[in-house]
């Protein structure tokens, strides 16, 4: 008697472990329209497969989602995904411990992985020296130039590809009563992509991929050359500052105030429910005077971390979810629903076949400029307590435009800012 | 006969008594600013890793960063202001809603309800006042020449700051005048009304200095507001911004531990900031109290 009870006792436990889904707590910093769509790929995700459970939890901004990570790691109660968007890359990267590679949990998980599937643009910036991946490609994004149709029809001009073809347009604009241009995000696109876009070397230690980068390298002619530029366009009435909120300089775009906006690719599904307009899209502009084969830009956005202390029935759990992830369905449908470009060639492939592009053209711009030629510089940059540094950069922006500053200031300002904050990290790194 | 000191006989009971208090207190406030403290001498890595007790380092960074500077003097004219402002139109509401003979009733609710407005909303509502596209104070401002934009001008963002942390602290302080004033016997107001014609006079002789004492109060509570919990009016209307021009010493902590990782900085900030709200809570009792009759 004893002995039957404590046999289906025992199938019982067998039957309910079997039946139990592994819980995977992915953390996240997509609100909004963006947060409906994770919570859909999880479900889609939930339901191709019953082992594990993927439960995702809105932690607000990118900062705030890192900060939660960080304080949960600390306690010993890490989540078991964690996404960190460009500016946190070099703080979980280069933390011993804290994050497990993503080509190691796949492996380990017996699942395919090839590094080359992914666009040349996206494999590096979250890759180590040797170009391991670390984190997994998320929501990619890049800098790309939209601009209003009929305010450049009736000015009579194209849509500019450098920044002297726009020096010779901007007037014409501005005799129709419009600002010419406007961007959102100062550090992401005069600072990082200026560098990249025109392959310049913005930081040592090869932009701080091959170790600890000690010395920030953006006081240089080319960026206080372009910095003057924008208070001399800004002073003529042709670059329109709303300060360093994303939205308020959206906003300008959207109420047509401006008739160029420099934003995100990723932008693009949220431009086309608020925009009245017929409206654009076309690659950042560059200078000829800098670099005339100017290459592609980097990936702004965020990677997702396998955060390391998990079981690895847990990680098999974060392998099957970055599988499936990586499908081309799966990155098709993020693509079409957010606008962030697909990470891998073959949902790219996917998206051309679909016919995506011959009915949203626009849609495409961002992806051909992550695939367009790079140089030795283009491949991403990797600098400690880069946060604060961006906040300096916002800060003396800011200064620059109400005429307290010169470039010349603003950039030696910056350049001592991020210079200590890189020799603080390195100090904390053991 | 000397009057001999009764001692009551007790043992541990008075203490056990008092336990749960000391046990809170403790728990969330002794053992944080130690840890605090104890941060503040180390210079460790986001994760808690790796960690290296560096002295006054810290501080001395804070000392020689020019943004700090800024962000002090900035707190302390934006609490200076916040304070005076509000209590001063606090005390004239309370004073003309006390004299008022009808609706009084209506006229408090309407002045104090705005007490229920939690700062994120508050700051919230604010948002879309003053934005530039949308915003009715906004457009009210540039329709009268002046070329209101707190997204790149200091001194607007300050305006706009000021403006919201003093309508939202004006509730506060008009309920405790209202209180205080009402506390003042009718036998006294009558005799002074013999006495002195003169309003003003009347108010400046006998109903201010018998509202010293809810005046102090009010003063010590208004400045640790505008210390500490115009954070959230601040995290959402302005972010610091422009050019770091709004950041209060508070917002930085939350910059620089929680946005940007930066322990050790963010600890020695708190522990500055916690002298110095003791300072000025002590300078209040020694120097302002004195003059306070209750």
């Amino acid at each position: 008697m004893f002995k039957k009870l404590a046999t289906s006792a025992a199938v019982l436990f067998a039957a309910n472990t079997a039946l139990a889904e592994v819980e995977i707590q992915f953390w996240h910093a997509m609100g909004g329209a963006l947060g409906e769509t994770v919570n859909e790929i999880a479900g889609q995700f939930n339901n191709a497969q019953s082992d594990y459970k993927l439960v995702p939890v809105f932690k607000g901004s990118y900062e705030e989602t890192m900060t939660a990570g960080i304080s949960a790691f600390r306690a010993g109660e890490a989540p078991h995904i964690i996404q960190i968007f460009d500016a946190g890359a070099a703080t979980i990267i280069n933390a011993p411990g804290a994050a497990r590679s993503v080509e190691d949990v796949m492996a380990s998980a017996g699942l395919d992985f090839d590094r080359t599937d992914y666009i040349s643009g996206v494999r590096s910036f979250y890759a180590d020296a040797d170009g391991k991946m670390i984190g997994m490609p998320f929501n990619s994004s890049t800098p790309v130039l939209y601009y209003n149709k009929a305010h450049l029809n009736a000015a009579g001009v194209q849509p500019p590809a450098t920044w002297e073809e726009f020096e010779a347009i901007a007037n014409s604009l501005k005799d129709n009563g419009h600002i010419a241009l406007a961007q959102s995000h100062t550090p992401w696109i005069f600072f990082e992509n200026f560098h990249s876009r025109h392959n310049l070397q913005l930081a040592d230690a090869q932009n701080g991929f091959d170790g600890l980068p000690t010395e920030i390298m953006y006081n240089n002619d080319a960026l206080a050359m372009h910095l003057g530029k924008v208070k001399a366009w800004k002073d003529a009435g042709y670059y329109g500052y709303f300060g360093q909120s994303w939205d308020d300089n959206q906003d300008a775009f959207v109420k047509e105030e401006v008739s160029m906006w420099l934003g995100s690719s990723g932008s693009f599904g949220g431009l086309k429910q608020s925009a009245d307009f017929d409206f654009g899209t076309t690659f950042l502009p560059y200078w000829e005077s800098v670099n005339e084969n100017a290459g592609n830009t980097f990936i702004g956005g965020a990677a997702l971390f396998a955060m390391s202390g998990h079981s690895s029935e847990e990680e098999a759990g974060i392998a099957t979810f970055f599988d499936f992830l990586t499908q081309p369905e799966t990155q098709y449908f993020w693509h079409r629903e957010t606008g962030y470009v697909p990470v891998t060639n073959a949902a790219y492939e996917l998206a051309k076949t679909e016919g995506y592009y011959a009915e949203n053209p626009d849609a495409e711009v961002g992806v051909q400029q992550l695939s367009l030629p790079g140089g030795e510089w283009s491949k991403g940059y990797r600098l400690g307590f880069y946060v604060q540094t961006r906040e300096v950069i916002y800060r003396e922006m800011d200064k620059l435009m109400a005429g307290d500053t010169t470039p010349e200031r603003a950039l030696s300002e910056i350049e001592k800012a991020a210079n200590q904050n890189l020799a603080r990290f390195a100090r904390t790194v053991q | 006969m000397t009057a001999q000191k009764q001692k009551l006989p007790h043992g541990i009971t008075p203490y056990l008594f008092i336990l749960p208090q000391l046990v809170i207190i403790a728990v969330f406030f002794f053992w944080p600013a130690a840890q605090a403290v104890h941060m503040s001498f180390m210079l460790e890595d986001p994760w808690g890793l790796a960690s290296q007790f560096v002295g006054f380092e810290n501080y001395a960074l804070l000392f020689s960063d020019s943004s700090y500077g800024r962000s002090f003097i900035f707190t302390l004219v934006f609490s200076f202001l916040v304070s005076l402002i509000s209590l001063a139109l606090a005390l004239l509401l309370a004073v003309k809603a006390n004299s008022v003979l009808r609706a009084q009733k209506s006229y408090r609710v309407l002045l104090t309800w705005v007490y229920a407005v939690a700062p994120a909303v508050a700051g919230l509502g604010a948002y879309f006042i003053f934005n530039r596209q949308i915003g009715v104070l906004s457009q009210a401002f540039n329709d009268m020449g002046w070329a209101f934009n707190p997204e790149t001008d200091p001194f607007d963002a300050s305006f706009m700051l000021i403006l919201v942390a003093v309508w939202k602290q004006v509730p506060v302080n008009f309920i405790f005048f209202l209180a205080g004033l009402q506390s003042i016997p009718k036998s006294l107001q009558e005799a002074a009304q013999i006495d002195c014609q003169s309003d003003s006079k009347r108010f400046f002789t006998i109903t201010f200095p018998l509202l010293a004492p809810t005046s102090f109060f009010l003063l010590v509570i208004n400045l640790t507001y505008a210390f500490f919990e115009t954070f959230g009016l601040i995290d959402t209307l302005t972010q610091g911004r422009p050019a770091g021009a709004t950041t209060t010493l508070v917002y930085k902590v939350y910059q620089d531990g929680f946005l940007g990782a930066d322990l050790g900085s963010s600890s020695a900030q708190s522990v500055i900031l916690m002298i110095l709200v003791l300072v000025l809570t002590a300078i209040q009792f020694r120097f302002i109290e004195r003059r306070v009759h209750y």
